[in-house]
């Protein structure tokens, strides 16, 4: 293949990323953000809600988290083909609260901070290889994190 | 306007680990300011951007139940000492914020 050509090609998808980026949110799922329950968030996320238990997928939370404003969670797999990383929180008011999409190069092990109204199950939900595979884990809240 | 992210990162063989902290209020919409009663607007960051070399390694879409001042750890496969390490956001206002560090 002509490299030239194929440098010429990647510096222009990188400056359009560049440019479309700061006005236009490229891919920010709406849908799944403004619903209600986790099963519209699946719905909206992969277009259903068919998702096996799997032992492949790793969530760490705490069993209690004493402020419900900061909860730390990881999420990491040893599946191989990840395209997305998502966590759910089943008893907020939005139960989506992040979904990373994994480009080329990424490793699927990545740890944020949540919020969390009230005690409730989250879940991690991995697509690799076009699949959905997830985790659960109940945290125990004891100050909620979502409003006052 | 000096950038509010920190990034630390730490190259393992061929991989990086990358630990970022922004700055950001992450308002979810339903709070109420406790003095006034009203609902604080929200404001929060949607789109966490992750780049190697200016290349997209990952994107974060987060909603507002992330927390207050955001804390992102990811890792990246196939980097060398002198790669740059990108992060930027949007939030739902439009503000953008981005820092870039080089890997050693």
């Amino acid at each position: 293949m002509n490299l030239t050509r194929r440098l010429i090609l990647k510096g222009a998808a990188a400056l359009t990323v560049l440019a479309a980026v700061p006005r236009t949110l490229l891919a920010w799922p709406d849908k799944a953000f403004d619903a209600k329950s986790t099963d519209d968030v699946m719905k909206a996320l992969f277009g259903g809600t068919g998702v096996t238990d799997s032992s492949e997928v790793v969530l760490n939370a705490p069993d209690i988290a004493e402020n419900g404003r900061v909860v730390p969670i990881s999420v990491s797999t040893t599946l191989s083909g990840v395209e997305n990383i998502s966590v759910i929180v089943e008893e907020n008011p939005s139960p989506l609260v992040a979904a990373f999409d994994m480009g080329p190069g990424s490793v699927p092990d990545v740890s944020t901070r949540i919020k969390m109204g009230k005690t409730s199950n989250v879940i991690a939900v991995v697509k690799a290889d076009g699949k959905l595979y997830s985790a659960q884990k109940e945290v125990k809240v004891t100050i909620g994190g979502c409003g006052g | 306007m000096a950038s509010k992210i920190r990034i630390k990162a730490k190259l393992q063989g061929d991989m990086a680990e990358v630990k970022t902290l922004m700055k950001h209020e992450m308002e979810t919409g339903t709070r109420k300011d406790s003095k006034t009663g009203e609902t604080v607007p929200a404001h929060f960051i949607k789109e966490v951007t992750c780049n190697l070399n200016g290349e997209k390694v990952m994107t974060a879409n987060w909603g507002p139940a992330v927390s207050k001042n955001p804390y992102l750890a990811f890792k990246v496969q196939g980097a060398m000492a002198g790669d740059v390490v990108t992060i930027s956001w949007v939030d739902n206002k439009g503000e953008t914020d981005s820092a870039e560090t080089t890997l050693s």
